[in-house]
């Protein structure tokens, strides 16, 4: 047996170490969001955010008379919005109801094959969803669009509505969807009423993290563009800030909302 | 009675779908990729580290961006590791359920939020010139600046993972060490790594999963070049960062070969997340 006092010491050493190594693991956050603050704080403006993107020339205009970029990153917002739109309008019925259904048949081999595909889904990096949508809506449409996009971005959300779906589901207490039965109501209608209201808070903790698409690619444009290239800082920073407060917006809610 | 039919069918019409979908996406990768493996042979195809026009003959092998793709997201789980873990410790043990633990716990799973492309404009612009300042490498690109950033994108989903497995270890295992005089480094060691120690495996499997096709970032830092990466300091390309950099002008046998290379992503990521839920699915039924 080891002296008491090496023991306590080394009990001492290893708190210490787990607390020095966490705080520093926070520090990478604070790195980004300085870094974006400190070089896109200028250009962010009310008009950055309602005006479209300026030409590579107009840029290069501006930069040599030593004035600030005119216009902004409106259209990729817009472009986000409606690819949102469209690819909540697709996934979140049909990842309802597929929920629905798995928490319904939890043993079954079908349902255990749907949820094997599901975490699949959701695994599968986001690069050869680009490519799936490539396949399905490019190629065949010949152009490049929001409705592409749109698909590609309920592929990715699929998985998650319906993982969240079946999780709020299956912590729900059988009694109150018994009850609902025993009262004589049709399956149907036990769904709707009692079943959809529960899933309320669930329906907030989807990653928001993949619907910023639209604007990282004006960012990826900024950057190739040379012209640009002081624009990636301001867009940077509006899509961080919008992110994580759209994060901490659905841990607060979903906190709140708790069964 | 009809309706309720009707609302039974359209449920279990719907998970049909998932189905569906997840045939489709296997059906039109392998259909892509078709072209490339007939002409080069699978094996071929992944063995071969030629990329490009040789000879006047175009010849296509994904050797070198598999490799670019297993050691960046091997060097940043070991990147990862020594953040990670303490974190998951703070939450999951030492400070569990306190205001402290849901805050560092938080800021760190804000981490998942930051946007890929972020990532790699704060990689490109901070992370890179500091790789060239110590002296490890020229320009600043290459294996080791991705893994960097790589590590730093996959701590909070490792740490959040295991800190929910260190949770589960039962109290009366604790404190049956605690009465016995055993400090808490002993019961950290003899406890609870061992009670959690496929929890943990798992989580950090699921790390790799997502490490594996990271792209934007990743795609910027690398360095893009076409050549078998050996060391931490070369350049090169993941299996995600060329598709991302070659696709929009590919066209023929390269964008078959491209299209190859993700159906090859996408079973390799499949297989580290399906082992990954197999240990989890073991350990918690």
């Amino acid at each position: 047996m080891k002296s008491v006092t090496n023991r306590i010491f080394k009990d001492r050493l290893l708190k210490t170490g787990i607390i020095v190594l966490s705080g520093l693991s926070c520090v990478p956050l604070l790195l980004i969001l300085g870094e974006m603050l400190l070089k896109g704080w200028k250009q962010l403006s009310w008009s950055f955010l309602t005006q479209s993107t300026p030409t590579s020339l107009e840029a290069m205009l501006a930069v040599n008379s030593g004035e600030r970029i005119p216009g902004g990153i409106a259209n990729g917002i817009v472009g986000t919005l409606i690819m949102v739109l469209i690819a909540t309008a697709i996934a979140v019925p049909i990842g309802l109801l597929c929920g629905i259904y798995l928490s319904e048949h939890r043993k079954t081999r079908f349902a255990t094959t749907v949820r094997f595909l599901t975490e699949l889904l959701q695994g599968t990096p986001s690069i050869i969803i680009g490519i799936i949508a490539y396949l399905w809506m490019v190629v065949p449409m010949k152009t490049h669009s929001a409705l592409a996009g749109a698909i590609a971005l309920s592929i990715m959300m699929l998985p998650l509505i319906v993982r969240s779906t079946e999780e709020t589901l299956y912590l729900l207490p059988a009694s109150l969807k018994e009850a609902a039965l025993a009262l004589g109501s049709s399956y149907r209608s036990m769904v709707i009423k009692v079943l959809l209201p529960a899933l309320g808070a669930s329906m907030i903790q989807w990653d928001p993290t993949r619907p910023s698409s639209a604007v990282s690619l004006l960012i990826w444009q900024f950057y190739n563009d040379p012209n640009l290239n002081s624009m990636i800082w301001s867009a940077s920073l509006f899509l961080l800030l919008f992110v994580l407060l759209l994060n901490i917006t659905a841990k607060q809610i979903s906190k709140k909302w708790r069964i | 009675m009809t309706k309720d039919k009707v609302f039974r069918t359209l449920l279990l019409g719907s998970a049909l779908l998932i189905v569906l979908v997840c045939e489709a996406v296997f059906y039109s990768l392998t259909s892509g990729a078709l072209p490339a493996f007939r002409s080069f042979g699978f094996f071929r195809f992944i063995g071969s580290s030629q990329w490009g026009v040789v000879d006047g003959s175009e010849h296509y092998g994904a050797l070198p961006f598999i490799m670019g793709t297993l050691l960046t997201s091997f060097v940043a789980l070991l990147l990862c590791i020594p953040f990670s873990l303490p974190v998951a410790f703070f939450v999951g043990e030492y400070y569990r359920n306190t205001k402290l633990a849901s805050w560092v716990g938080g800021v760190v799973d804000l981490l998942a939020g930051i946007p890929s492309i972020v990532y790699g404009l704060w990689g490109f612009y901070a992370v890179r010139p500091f790789i060239v300042r110590i002296g490890l490498s020229q320009q600043g690109f290459g294996i080791l600046t991705a893994s960097v950033v790589l590590a730093i994108m996959i701590i909070p989903y490792a740490a959040s993972l295991s800190a929910e497995f260190i949770r589960m270890v039962p109290q009366e295992l604790k404190e049956g060490a605690y009465s016995l005089g055993a400090t808490r480094a002993e019961v950290l060691r003899r406890i609870i790594l061992p009670s959690s120690a496929s929890g943990l495996v798992s989580s950090y499997i699921l790390a790799i999963g997502r490490a594996l096709g990271e792209t934007m970032a990743v795609t910027m830092l690398i360095g893009n070049t076409n050549n078998l990466p050996l060391s931490l300091s070369d350049t090169g390309n993941t299996m995600a960062s060329v598709i991302a950099n070659q696709f929009g002008e590919a066209d023929g046998f390269k964008l078959s070969s491209l299209i190859a290379i993700g159906l090859v992503l996408f079973l390799i990521t499949a297989a580290i997340n399906f082992v990954g839920h197999l240990i989890i699915k073991r350990n918690t039924l």
